[in-house]
């Protein structure tokens, strides 16, 4: 049976159980990982899953269930589950199926490439990448080198006669390297993601760790400051996950966020502006529908400096009366679809990393963030992260710094977004974030 | 009646080692998880979930080779091991031939929460809501999380290992959001607080005063909305009992896991035997502890859990180890090789990591600071083990002013290295207490309890938001 086949049984199994509607998720995948450590295989991982998730409603109560058994048997079971499990729960008249399905077309999300791609092929990629990081002059060590590449296939049916499936590849490489010793010790990472290995650059990886943990190398603590601070991609990849998470309708609905009942408020400079494009034909989360069945698109999020909208499933969007957004996001067949991002767009801006540094003149180039999660509050957005990089001094890199708390407020960093950098990269982070460096206009950082 | 026969884990293993190996292992999982949350007063998202898989993991030198299956069917066994099998060179070996699979030592269960009806959770679920806002006006939000897990696993391996486990898990927990209005016209004041009770047991770990989760979570988040904003510099700290351990665990026991050491990944590589701490200080991992939240019967890959002394009076005294970094170091396992599930590899990972109860009281130790923290919980932490230097947000803090605890802060961060924050623990109380915590790494969460006593270290750098 193919997996819109299996979809199509859970739903129908659903509602033999009893449900008044029911949709189902069914996935499968083949997935490979290579970890290589001092010119050799470390670990070698290759991996075949299959599984269903079945949603059932009842009167406005919903139940999940998911498995591995995918037999008539096991799928009847899940089904039963989903279907008394929904009857413990209480009413909400906005659940239910989104009001229309589609399918958006993603061009290039699959790549035929992959399968030319044999074991040895993937190992001598991770070595190469392991042998870039170590080459580089004034490396100690790289600790850890891991290639990753996935094959894999999701469908989706739901008992309003609605059913489509797609197929997506994935590969991405990194490694973290070491440079100094002791005390002077600090870690730099590369990474590349891309839809085949063949579009994966090994050297670049191997060199941007070597790079970042090279730029880092005797850090030490420096003197609490008030100064402007540019941001890297990578740590502006994760601020925007969490701005894209703070977005969702759920947490805005729910009272969570930050960003509640400021719809049309101006939230940022106006030259920072965020979007989120489930169709990105790059995007590493760019998909034909959402978790629940809707066509994926482009939403804007922050745009002329206002707060343009919220992220929406159908539950959500019915109970604020808009349209769903298609941002039901699925983990995996083993969680129900509840608000996320697909990929967030940070619009890039005219500035080089080298300019933003020179026009930040004296301040802090950030390129670590840490506890990102724990330092944030989500309801104020008052925040606390530690970090690492370079103090800016007379508009170019100085000293590298570690042990550092940079802290504001976000709306208050969006604000004082003084450049957008031109340079944008997907990071995975954050979730899937399309990112470019940001120069913020003054923050308070605090060393010793 | 075990999960799989014996005697087709035998043919697993032989099929695994057609190509050669040191150790060939199957791993065996039967994996059941039911959750319900309650949230703006109503229970949803009750989840139900039935998994059923194995991985077969040869391991050669130093390299491991690794696969694993959705469900047991003997075809899909035997195809996983022989995919795995042609990725090793070598020459065939014969595996000892496992026997039926020995029960370990268990914790016990004495109400199973699959045979608790769901109408009982949910209605737990809101006599935690009505505790939680009983505790005060201020509360605007209550979010009440009940989770349960069954995981069965079976692990076979070519040295004649046979084993079984039967492990259960229970954990309730509770967010409260507390909103006060601005006395003048600014934004209102908006805090969050959160409890948890979790633990290797069943249903009966909810039997006394479940509510108490949720009063204690409220009265977090409404205290909070007193705080004011935290200092900056270097000041001294002292860390609340229970879910204060993860900075011991973070800063301290992901530095000890021997992958991390044989890589020198660690700060703790090479100083076995050196003193790091005050005499007097010990630290334990220990997965035998009672019906703890780290705790198993044995490990996954079939050690016996057991109690490590990590730090005795103040000297460094062991490494956390699984298998193959044993193997490595000439040692035997510590019982600490865990996994997330059938699919995933075994690492070296903590159990229950924390700090034996020491002589003083906790107001002692506060009594001893003129001007500091007093860090009770934390809303997460995050390491880099190759330095040491972590960083970790404090959910519910105060000021420490003249000997006393005054004013609750917002907002304030711990920065600092775990070498120098050990060397500075200079005061550790009797009140040891152990948290529910998922420790993350490399892509695998496991249940990790993480524990202490109150327990004073001289300086920290405190990230404020005061200017």
């Amino acid at each position: 049976m193919s997996l819109e086949e299996l979809a199509r049984s859970g739903v129908e199994a659903a509602l033999a159980a009893g449900a008044s509607d029911a949709d189902a998720w069914c996935e499968e995948s083949v997935s490979r990982q290579i970890r290589v450590y001092d010119g050799a295989v470390e670990s070698l991982s290759d991996a075949g899953g299959r599984g269903i998730g079945i949603r059932a409603f009842l009167d406005g109560r919903s139940g999940y269930a998911y498995g591995t058994d995918l037999g008539e048997e096991g799928i009847r079971a899940l089904a039963q589950a989903a279907h008394s499990s929904a009857s413990v729960a209480d009413p909400d008249e906005h659940a239910g199926l989104p009001d229309d399905f589609g399918v958006t077309e993603v061009p290039c999300i699959a790549s035929p490439e992959m399968a030319a791609w044999t074991t040895e092929h993937k190992i001598e990629l991770a070595l190469a990448v392991e042998r870039a990081a170590r080459s580089r002059e004034g490396i100690s060590q790289v600790e850890e080198t891991v290639f990753a590449d996935e094959e894999g296939s999701a469908a989706i049916a739901n008992s309003r006669g609605f059913s489509a499936s797609y197929a997506a590849t994935q590969a991405y490489a990194y490694a973290s390297a070491f440079a100094g010793e002791g005390e002077d010790l600090m870690t730099g990472i590369g990474i590349d993601l891309a839809r085949h290995p063949g579009a994966l650059d090994p050297q670049a990886i191997g060199r941007e760790a070597a790079d970042r943990a090279l730029a880092l190398k005797g850090a030490r603590q420096p003197e609490s400051r008030r100064c402007p601070v540019v941001l890297d991609a990578f740590v502006s990849a994760s601020f925007a996950g969490f701005i894209g998470a703070m977005l969702s309708a759920d947490a805005v609905q729910r009272g969570r966020s930050l960003f509640a009942g400021r719809e049309g408020e101006v939230v940022a400079e106006s030259s920072f502006v965020l979007a989120d494009d489930g169709r990105e034909p790059g995007g590493p989360s760019s998909a034909p529908f959402d978790g629940e069945g809707a066509a994926t698109r482009r939403t804007p999020l922050i745009d002329g400096g206002r707060l343009a909208g919220y992220l929406y499933d159908a539950r959500t969007a019915r109970k604020d009366g808009r349209a769903t957004t298609a941002n039901a996001s699925r983990g995996s067949y083993r969680t129900p679809p509840s608000v996320g991002t697909t990929n967030l767009l940070i619009e890039p801006g005219e500035t080089t990393l080298e300019g933003l540094v020179s026009q930040a003149g004296e301040g802090l180039y950030v390129t670590d963030v840490a506890g990102l999660h724990s330092g944030v509050n989500p309801v104020s957005g008052t925040f606390s992260v530690g970090a690492a990089g370079r103090l800016i001094e007379g508009g170019e890199l100085g000293r590298p710094v570690r042990e550092i708390t940079i802290a504001s407020d976000l709306v208050g960093m969006l604000r004082a977004v003084s450049a957008v950098g031109s340079e944008s990269r997907w990071m995975p982070l954050g979730g899937s974030v399309k990112a470019v460096p940001l120069l913020i206009g003054e923050m308070s950082v605090s060393g010793s | 009646m075990s999960l799989v026969d014996p005697e087709l884990a035998a043919r697993v293993l032989e099929r695994a080692l057609e190509r050669g190996g040191d150790l060939g292992e199957l791993y065996v999982e039967d994996r059941r998880g039911f959750a319900l949350s309650l949230d703006d007063g109503r229970v949803e998202r009750p989840q139900a979930g039935r998994e059923l898989g194995a991985s077969v993991r040869v391991v050669r030198g130093d390299a491991s080779y690794f696969g694993y299956v959705d469900g047991l069917a003997e075809e899909g066994l035997l195809r996983v091991a022989g995919s795995v099998a042609q990725a090793v060179r070598g020459d065939a070996r014969t595996p000892q031939a496992p026997g039926s699979p020995r029960p370990a030592q268990g914790h016990p269960v004495s109400r199973r929460p699959e045979e608790v009806d769901a109408v009982e959770k949910a209605d737990l679920l809101r006599s935690c809501e009505e505790r939680a806002r009983a505790a005060g006006k201020e509360v605007v939000q209550v979010t009440v999380g009940y989770a349960e897990s069954r995981r069965r696993v079976e692990i076979y391996n070519s040295d004649g290992l046979a084993v079984s486990d039967d492990r259960t898990r229970t954990r309730l927990s509770t967010q409260v959001v507390a909103r006060r209005a601005d006395s003048g016209d600014g934004p209102p004041r908006v805090e969050t607080g959160s409890d948890t009770r979790g633990g290797h047991a069943g249903f009966e770990l909810l039997a006394e005063d479940p509510e108490a989760v949720a009063e204690s979570a409220a009265r977090k988040a409404i205290t909070m909305l007193d705080a004011v904003d935290a200092p900056t510099g270097r000041l001294p700290v002292v860390v609340g009992n229970g879910f204060g351990g993860v900075l011991l665990h973070e800063a301290v026991g992901h530095g000890l896991e021997a992958d991390a050491v044989q890589k020198r990944a660690s700060v703790y590589a090479g100083r076995l035997g050196e003193q790091l701490a005050r005499p007097g200080v010990v630290a334990y991992d220990d997965g035998r502890l009672e019906s703890q939240w780290g705790s198993d019967g044995i490990d996954d890959e079939g050690t016996p859990t057991q109690r490590t002394t990590v730090i005795e009076d103040g000297r460094l005294t062991a490494y956390l180890y699984d298998v193959v970094r044993a193997r490595a170091d000439g040692v035997a396992s510590t019982g600490n090789g865990r996994r997330e599930s059938f699919r995933h590899l075994p690492l070296p990972r903590m159990t229950n990591t924390y700090f034996a109860p020491g002589e003083a009281s906790p107001d002692e130790l506060i009594a001893g600071v003129d001007r500091g923290i007093y860090a009770v919980s934390f809303g997460g932490g995050q390491v880099e083990p190759a330095t040491g230097d972590f960083v970790f947000g404090i959910s519910e803090g105060y000021l420490i002013e003249g000997g006393r605890v005054t004013a609750p802060v917002r907002g304030a961060t711990l920065v600092g290295n775990g070498i120098e924050a050990l060397a500075a623990v200079d005061g550790i109380a009797g009140d040891l207490d152990i948290a529910t915590g998922y420790c993350g790494k490399g892509g695998q969460q496991v249940a990790a309890g993480v524990g202490q006593p109150h327990v004073r270290i001289r300086e920290l750098t405190v990230g404020g938001t005061a200017g």
